[in-house]
């Protein structure tokens, strides 16, 4: 009788290396009807990346005080501020003002720079030739604690 | 093209991004402890204080020129790094990290009509979205493009910190410009040997009649620097680090320490961020080595030095097994030097092997819950922040005990240090 020569197993190693994600679907299987949610599964929300389009250039600022009230930026409040973006006229900017930071409303008015502050008992800000102004950031968002 | 692309007086800068009223104002940073200037602004640099000035030499010339002193804040620092190369890489995707402020870029294969002008948008993003002031120099090679950027960084306001070799003429100039001593690779100990060898410039190094003499010196190293100068390139962007091969955490002491308790818990900790950093890279560790270091001016005609190292049967990263093996060397150590004053002390750990290629022991074995106890703490530690869980061996309020006096906030990695500005 002829000696068989093939093994009569083989043996494969599982391969690990990829890394495809299957969602989890918590209904599990069952013989009923299945969720008709299952189809519509989609990605999670990330405010990371809702509220930061640039994270290189974002960074998270803290208010003290409530010159910018009426804009709804009170005390205490978290900033996202994006370095990247350009100033604009009546958006609202991190500024660096004769060697301090606030954050103000920007408004151009002829030949002048105003910062303008939302809340009235704040007097606005004209920037002359004699100030020093660095345009640090632009506000996107406020994050409150309610 | 090759760019070096290095950050002005970078963690100068980097203080500066959140205090901008300390521009064109002196700045020094000093190391861990608070001990030695690391990093200087130009203003202090122009003062004379002197780059590695113990802090206590220079205190009254600090105090009499108002200068801005900071203990170093590495956390904010690695952040602003990491923004700055990751802009980079949008550049182009060759891309290596050559250290926390340099990065080189390679260029070849890439549609770019004017380098010039592309370093200047390079600079600009960097200035724009993270407020760290960059120098970029671009060559044919990576030793011609450090030297390029050495020119740019120079002469600023002539070149916008951005300068280009790219002719030959160019090339010659900036080699006989180029110090012998600021060549790339050229240190204390070769240019004393190069200027006695009448060697001054980076325009002699590559001159043939030195060639011989290079190459005794310096061997096949010499030989590619000087191939490099001369614009041939033979160094390559360096592939991403691989694992690292050995991990030290080593710290200089406020106080000197006599007491074995207070040795243990600083070994304890130690060994614990080496079996972190481990786990962070997913290694294993067969080897474990504990070192002491005794003041060498209080001890003449001493041994200043103890190490000793232990191998384990097992590859280990857990926190618990490391921590003992350290602790327990520490005492081996320890033993018979009692009253010693000593000054630092550090936990190496070497011999890895990939966490999941641990083999499988059959007579000694780690307890295999460590391995889900590890887990846990380091999710932990994510999640808290600061490496609250801690071994009971460990100092449950610090885990570096360095003196820092004049730490700035975490400004970008904490966020109860956020910056806060007055909104009035």
């Amino acid at each position: 009788m002829p000696v068989k020569k093939e093994p009569s197993l083989t043996f494969h190693l599982p391969n690990f290396e990829s890394k495809l994600r299957i969602p989890y679907v918590k209904e599990g299987v069952s013989a009923g009807f299945p969720s008709p949610a299952t189809d519509f599964l989609g990605n999670e929300i990330d405010l990371n990346k809702e509220l930061c389009k640039n994270p290189l250039a974002t960074f998270y600022i803290k208010v003290n005080g409530n010159s910018m009230i009426n804009a709804g930026i009170s005390d205490k409040d978290i900033l996202i501020v994006d370095r990247s973006l350009e100033p604009q006229n009546n958006k609202i900017a991190v500024c660096f003002i004769d060697g301090e930071f606030t954050v103000k409303r920007i408004q151009l008015e002829d030949d002048y720079l105003y910062l303008m502050p939302e809340n009235p008992s704040y007097p606005a800000i004209k920037v002359t030739e004699e100030n020093e102004l660095v345009i640090w950031g632009m506000v996107t968002y406020v994050i409150k604690s309610l | 093209m090759y760019a070096l692309v290095d950050c002005n007086n970078f963690y100068a800068s980097c203080e500066r991004v959140f205090q901008p009223n300390l521009n064109g104002k002196p700045v020094v940073i000093l190391s861990n402890n608070d001990g030695c200037i690391i990093s200087r602004s130009n203003e202090a640099k122009a003062l004379g204080i002197p780059m590695g000035a113990p802090e206590f030499k220079v205190r009254q010339e600090l105090k009499q020129h108002n200068v801005q002193v900071f203990s170093s804040n590495y956390a904010l620092y690695g952040d602003l790094s990491n923004r700055v190369m990751k802009i980079l890489e949008g550049f182009t995707p060759n891309l290596e990290v050559y250290s926390i402020d340099e990065a080189f870029l390679n260029f070849d294969g890439m549609p770019v009509s004017d380098f010039h002008d592309y370093g200047l948008q390079m600079k600009r993003r960097v200035q724009k979205w993270v407020g760290i002031p960059v120098c970029v120099g671009f060559a044919a090679t990576k030793a011609l493009s450090k030297v390029a950027n050495k020119i740019a960084k120079k002469y600023q306001d002539r070149t916008y910190g951005v300068y280009v070799i790219d002719t030959e003429e160019k090339r010659i100039k900036a080699l006989k410009w180029t110090k012998i001593e600021d060549v790339w690779g050229i240190g204390h100990r070769l240019k004393k040997k190069m200027i006695a060898h009448n060697i001054h410039t980076a325009f002699d190094f590559t001159k043939p009649q030195h060639e011989f003499f290079i190459r005794k010196e310096m061997g096949v190293l010499g030989m590619r620097l000087k191939y490099e100068l001369e614009g041939k390139s033979v160094l390559d962007l360096e592939p991403i680090k691989e694992q690292k091969k050995s991990i030290a955490t080593t710290r200089s002491f406020p106080k000197q320490i006599t007491d074995l308790d207070a040795l243990r818990e600083r070994v304890a900790t130690f060994a614990a961020v080496c079996a972190e950093k481990l786990r962070k890279q997913k290694s294993c560790c067969h080897t474990i080595i504990v070192m002491l270091v005794v003041d060498r001016h209080k001890y003449e005609n001493q041994k200043y030095y103890y190490n000793r190292a232990i191998t384990l049967p097992y590859a280990t990263n857990s926190t618990l097994t490391i921590a003992n093996a350290a602790t327990a060397i520490l005492k081996e150590l320890h033993a018979g030097n009692e009253g010693l004053h000593f000054k630092k002390a550090g936990v190496i750990v070497t011999q890895f092997i990939d966490e999941d290629k641990k083999q499988f022991q059959l007579f000694e074995e780690e307890n295999p819950k460590h391995l889900a106890l590890m887990k846990a703490m380091d999710s932990l530690n994510t999640k808290i922040g600061n490496r609250k869980v801690k071994l009971a061996s460990q100092d449950l309020k610090v885990t570096w005990n360095m003196k820092q006096n004049h730490l700035s906030p975490n400004y970008t990695t904490n966020f109860k240090e956020l910056l806060e500005i007055k909104c009035q």
